[in-house]
């Protein structure tokens, strides 16, 4: 076979395992990082400071009994957590994530196999990754209109409703840096901000970085918008009904979701793997992500949910104009 | 009489004193809800909030600010008089145990939970055969420890309750004090008693802000 087949194979099944098994310690940094910001503990008896936490979270996942309700659409609801955790994962495949390297020949069967940087070199990347995280907004649907509850109706109501509006804003913050860089490849966008940090794209486009911000908050359900599954409304939203592995396919999904924006993120506005001074690109990358993820948790400890109708009021009277305004006065610029 | 009790109530709103906030007006429409609107997303207030979860993570990181307890490693005291399984308690001179059969907690508990028999030992006094307190039904209220004439009932500190077996606490061997501890008996500090950590306990009360 060829020796880029089988390195895409291996990156393939590489992303696989380190997003899900991020998704893991993602929970676990999430419940650490709040507990110190709220002055507890956190998971500190399973395992040296807790870690292996994860490891008894995802035993208890996996032995859990799997319950359909009765009057629920079993297909359906079968497949909405396999949509989510698809979805998110298939956007990655369009990331660069890590440079390129070439396996020693001296290993059997996979020496010499080129293992590409990003796993489908598409020319439209931030297209692909955003239309795929739109895709993603049928998880939730579907499994709060197939699961015969009221809190899952309301649930995927408020998916469909916020999602959709802030698909918007996402779409239209990205414009700008698009048009400012002239692709729609991640690789370009890297390249267009090599000459170090005065050449990021966040000193150009502030404002559009700031709304993409917002919106992919908004996108992969977290805090201040988390209404698709407000606790304190409508009991868990669409994952009412789930348990079990179902269930966890949901949140290795929210949480892939919340890599690839922090990614995007990092890659459009910050500058992407670049080298960062004497940083090598790779951990340059790493740290970026690892801060957008901080910011996430930071967030969800320091403010509260809003409401739906704030929701819609932000999206359509202050972010969207400000997105369109930012496109124009852009667009201007670029032409002269 | 309206005008009167219109004047009651102005006056009764002075000696309140409440002070009005100078909020200001809404503005419902047009450019000063515009300006407004501005106003307020390009405040500040936000990041007061990000700055203040930040600073206690700092705290609770480097200055051990933490305020967990370890529970099952590490017990907050409780108060003497927390009131929890029963103890029953020995004559420090002869070791005996000191319920003389009297028969008024079992009157007086309320819940109908202590059951007792008594009988003339060879010495005719009265012997305890059978003391069984179900703590299923009882209600912790602590009348049986009030109105026990000698000391001998007495709440305990064991709140950790949970066992196999409905009669794990509850029989009068399991809470008489142990006889190899006897020396460690603590006599029942009594209602009004305070904590042992009630010094440290103590802050002063804020009197003015």
């Amino acid at each position: 076979m060829d020796a880029l087949v089988i390195g895409t194979i291996i990156k393939v099944v590489l992303v696989l395992l380190v997003v899900s098994a991020l998704a893991g310690f993602g929970t676990y940094i999430e419940r650490k990082v709040l507990a110190f910001m709220q002055r507890r503990l956190g998971p500190a008896h399973v395992g040296p400071f807790g870690l292996l936490q994860i490891a008894a979270d995802g035993i208890k996942l996996f032995t859990k009994e799997d319950i359909i309700p009765q009057n629920a659409n079993k297909f359906i609801f079968s497949l909405a957590p396999v949509i989510t955790a698809a979805t998110a994962f298939i956007a990655l495949s369009a990331v660069p994530l890590f440079p390129t390297f070439v396996i020693p020949e001296s290993l059997p069967l996979i020496g010499g196999a080129i293992v590409p940087s990003i796993i489908a070199d598409v020319n439209i990347g931030i297209l692909f990754v955003l239309g795929m995280m739109a895709a993603g907004l049928y998880g939730p649907l579907l499994a709060g209109m197939a699961q015969a509850n009221k809190w899952g109706i309301l649930g995927s109501a408020r998916t469909a409703v916020q999602f959709l509006s802030y698909e918007v804003v996402t779409g239209l913050s990205v414009l700008a840096p698009i048009m400012v860089v002239g692709s729609l490849s991640l690789i370009d966008f890297n390249n267009a901000q090599t000459g170090g940090v005065g050449s990021w794209l966040i000193w150009q486009q502030p404002i559009a970085f700031i709304l993409f911000l917002i919106a992919g908050f908004a996108e992969t359900n977290r805090t201040p918008f988390d209404l698709l599954e407000h606790e304190a409304e409508i009991i868990s939203g669409y994952v009412t009904e789930y348990s079990g592995l179902r269930w966890g396919m949901f949140f290795i999904g929210e949480y892939a979701n919340m890599f690839t924006i922090s990614l995007i993120a990092a890659i459009v506005f910050c500058g992407g793997y670049g080298d960062l001074g004497f940083i090598p690109g790779w951990l340059a990358l790493l740290l970026k992500v690892t801060f957008f993820f901080f910011l996430m948790l930071w967030v969800r400890a320091s403010w509260p949910h809003i409401r739906p109708d704030q929701l819609m009021w932000l999206c359509w009277k202050v972010l969207m104009p400000l997105a369109v305004i930012n496109i124009v006065i852009t667009g201007i610029v670029v032409m002269i | 009489m309206h005008e009167e009790i219109i004047h009651t109530d102005s006056t009764s709103k002075e000696k309140q004193n409440y002070v009005m906030l100078e909020l200001g007006s809404t503005p419902a429409y047009g450019w000063p809800a515009f300006k407004q609107v501005v106003k307020r997303t390009v405040n500040g207030e936000l990041f007061v909030g990000l700055w203040i979860t930040l600073k206690e993570m700092g705290k609770t990181l480097f200055k051990g600010g933490k305020h967990t307890t370890m529970y099952p490693f590490e017990k907050m005291p409780i108060s003497p008089r927390y009131r929890a399984i029963h103890n029953m308690l020995r004559l420090l001179e002869s070791g005996h145990y000191r319920c003389i059969g009297c028969g008024l907690c079992e009157k007086i508990c309320i819940s109908n939970c202590i059951a007792m028999e008594t009988r003339y030992d060879e010495n005719q006094r009265k012997e305890v055969s059978e003391y069984t307190i179900n703590f299923g039904r009882c209600i912790y209220c602590g009348y049986c420890a009030e109105v026990c004439p000698e000391l001998a009932i007495v709440h305990g500190g064991r709140y950790e309750t949970a066992s196999e077996q409905r009669a794990s606490f509850s029989l009068f061997d399991d809470m008489l004090t142990p006889i190899d501890m006897l020396k460690q008996q603590q006599e029942f500090a009594g209602f009004g008693s305070v904590t042992p950590n009630a010094d440290a306990a103590i802050k002063k009360t804020p009197l003015a802000y």
